[in-house]
């Protein structure tokens, strides 16, 4: 077991000039479940690719269990990692793809099998040993990545996106099968993904990046209500937050007939303020607006409406009960609770806080 | 009675197109075929005639008929009786597998370190690859002869055999595209888990390209055993160094242009390489359609 330290790590893809990942500064705790999360092109696979010794570091370093791996191939750094196409040697068998590790090592066979039994066992796949990755489904090819991770029991579990490819309904059974696992062995675990469902539910804490920076990290509750800045906002939740650029005046601004306390301290002008769909109710009185499309997706609703504020046209969406949602075609007035609004700085992006 | 009630498929008739549908379908597939038929009959000609000719008695395969008479399958026997076959085949042989190991061996690592390994240069160096594919190995031949002179090797087959250890310009080609297919996830996996470069391309690369690597062995298989520019150029004036084209080159003189031998002959030397090629059919057409070259 091991903590990870990001110290400014930076790569730079011969032929480009923006990084790819930006003097990344990260600490992952010992034991620590890590999701990095971001659109496309942000950096995420990259910084988990550096970590892995698979991209080189163009400056920075990279640290393992206080140890310097920065300039280490992967062999010696002691992680293992799960692919996104899980990567499973088409000529071997399960049970020899999970060996693989081992017999690398130079693992006597007897010890090897034994273990391979024993991870086989954990992960359910003891009836498909035998078995080539060709005839397997896509939840065992998944199981049995993990399985080849599993065996060695690295200081660092590393996963690249590794649920991308499997349907919704193995995706979430997967993703708790994932976090028990992770629970059970205690390794620090860094973990990819672009989706924001699996960064809130498996991380510990999530670090979210765009264009090789770092935006946020911190526990999934903490990133949802706290976002640090527009992109974050913007980001995590779905549907995504309502942001809107608004003028103050005498302190307040004005939004849907209600009054949002500015941040103090803060200069008269204008703000973006940024409203959570649940932080929006239909209500008798408030913003008028046009319902679009209607979502239901179960329990609740989300009534996706196009409205003027503040003299611009918006697109707004409101979460309803389902059973009391507007139809599409409807006019609704929605109404934002005050104490629940986010303020951000139109220059910077970054978040003001109230109080 | 529940399970009388489940229709199988084989209850279902199968519906028949009506007469005119099948009448059409007939006669365009008719047209098609006659076509490839025509085609096909035109590329065997050569093959029926060898045979025919083969078993044939020297005097009636000078003479205009084309159906042998009597059927002289003793021709197949006087042929190892009147020339050293067996001697051409292992020199064939030798040429073939030597030279064949020694261009995999050699050109294996190139074609990795040129598309699977980062380094400076390495597009300039493909670059070069390639421009020696274009070169005709006439352009080589003089100097190289010198060199094998002075080295007293001219007169056997290691001539033939030592250029194929330093790589082949075609070969690497071909592997390197047949390498670039090999998704990099599989060698990043094996390099987390352990693997150096050199076990990654032994372990990981070489099973992952078998097909890619059976493709330049056949290639190289079917080049050495049909080649005559090489073993006429180096083993002429030695016969016991001869190979089967060679060999069969120097047939007609040797024994007075006695064509039914010939033939059989011919025909003994080619069997090996059609089987190969039947055998091996779904290879060669991979390797083509991969290199969009002509094999």
């Amino acid at each position: 077991m091991a903590d990870v330290r990001y110290v400014k790590a930076t790569r730079i893809y011969p032929g480009t000039h923006s990084p790819a990942v930006d003097a990344l500064d990260l600490h992952i705790q010992d034991g620590e479940f890590m999701v990095l999360v971001g659109p496309s092109g942000s950096g995420k696979t990259t910084a988990l690719r550096m970590l892995a010794g698979l991209e080189e570091v163009d400056a920075g370093n990279v640290l393992i269990g206080g140890r310097d791996v920065t300039d280490l191939p992967p062999k010696d750094r002691d992680v293992s990692m799960v692919f996104q196409n899980y990567a499973l040697y088409p000529y071997l068998t399960v049970a020899a793809n999970i060996a693989f590790p081992l017999r690398m090592r130079g693992v006597k066979k007897s010890i090897r099998d034994q273990r391979v039994r024993e991870v086989a066992k954990l992960l359910g796949l003891e009836d498909y040993l035998e078995r080539k990755p060709g005839q397997l489904s896509g939840g065992q090819r998944q199981r049995v990545a993990m399985g080849r991770a599993i065996i060695r029991l690295p200081s660092v579990f590393l996963m690249d996106e590794p649920l991308s490819n499997l349907d919704a309904k193995l995706r979430v059974q997967m993703r708790a099968d994932i976090a028990a696992l992770q629970a059970d062995f205690g390794v620090t675990t860094v973990y990819v993904t672009h989706d924001q469902a699996e960064a809130m539910t498996l991380g510990h804490r999530v670090a979210v990046l765009h264009e090789g920076k770092l935006q946020q990290c911190g526990p999934p509750r903490g990133l949802y209500e706290r976002p640090a800045n527009i992109f974050v906002a913007g980001f995590i939740g779905s549907p995504a937050m309502n942001l809107c650029t608004l003028p103050a005046s005498n302190g307040n601004v004005s939004f849907g007939g209600v009054d949002v306390p500015v941040p103090t301290g803060s200069s008269n002008g204008s703000y973006v303020l940024g409203v959570r769909p649940e932080s929006l109710e239909v209500a008798t009185e408030g913003i008028s607006a046009h319902v679009e499309v209607v979502e239901d997706v179960g329990a609740d609703a989300f009534v996706f409406c196009s409205a003027e504020v503040g003299g611009q046209a918006m697109r707004l969406v409101a979460r309803a009960e389902a059973r009391r949602a507007p139809q599409q075609g409807d006019r609704v007035s929605l109404r934002p609770r005050a104490e629940e609004a986010h303020f951000f700085d139109p220059a910077s992006g970054e978040r003001l806080d109230r109080r | 009675m529940s399970t009388a009630s489940v229709p199988t498929t084989a209850t279902f008739a199968r519906r028949k197109p009506p007469a005119h549908v099948r009448r059409k379908r007939f006669l365009v597939g008719l047209a098609n075929y006659s076509l490839v038929i025509v085609a096909a009959a035109l590329f065997i000609a050569p093959f029926v005639f060898i045979f025919l000719t083969s078993l044939m008695t020297n005097d009636q395969a000078l003479s205009p008929h084309l159906w042998p008479h009597p059927f002289r399958w003793q021709n197949f026997v006087d042929v190892f009786h009147k020339s050293p076959l067996w001697r051409w085949t292992l020199n064939s042989l030798i040429y073939m597998s030597l030279a064949t190991l020694g261009l995999l061996l050699s050109s294996i690592p190139v074609a990795y370190a040129l598309s699977r390994l980062r380094w400076r240069g390495r597009d300039a160096v493909f670059i070069v690859v390639l421009i020696a594919l274009m070169l005709p190995p006439q352009v080589s031949v003089v100097p190289l002869y010198v060199m094998w002179a002075k080295a007293h090797l001219v007169g056997t087959l290691w001539p033939l055999i030592i250029p194929n250890c330093f790589g082949d310009a075609f070969s690497i080609f071909l592997l390197r595209q047949f390498f670039m297919t090999i998704p990099e996830e599989y060698l990043d996996a094996a390099r987390v888990d352990g693997c150096g470069e050199f076990r990654i391309l032994t372990t990981v690369v070489c099973r992952l390209a078998k097909p890619g690597i059976a493709a330049v062995a056949l290639f190289s298989i079917l080049y050495t055993f049909n080649d005559f520019f090489l073993p006429l150029l180096y083993t002429i004036d030695s016969p016991s160094h001869w190979t089967v084209p060679i060999g069969l080159a120097q047939f007609r003189s040797l024994h007075q242009v006695q064509w039914n031998l010939t033939m059989a002959a011919t025909l003994l030397v080619m069997a090996p390489v059609v089987l190969l090629f039947f055998a091996a059919q779904r290879v060669f057409v991979e390797g083509v359609t991969l290199t969009g070259v002509k094999g």
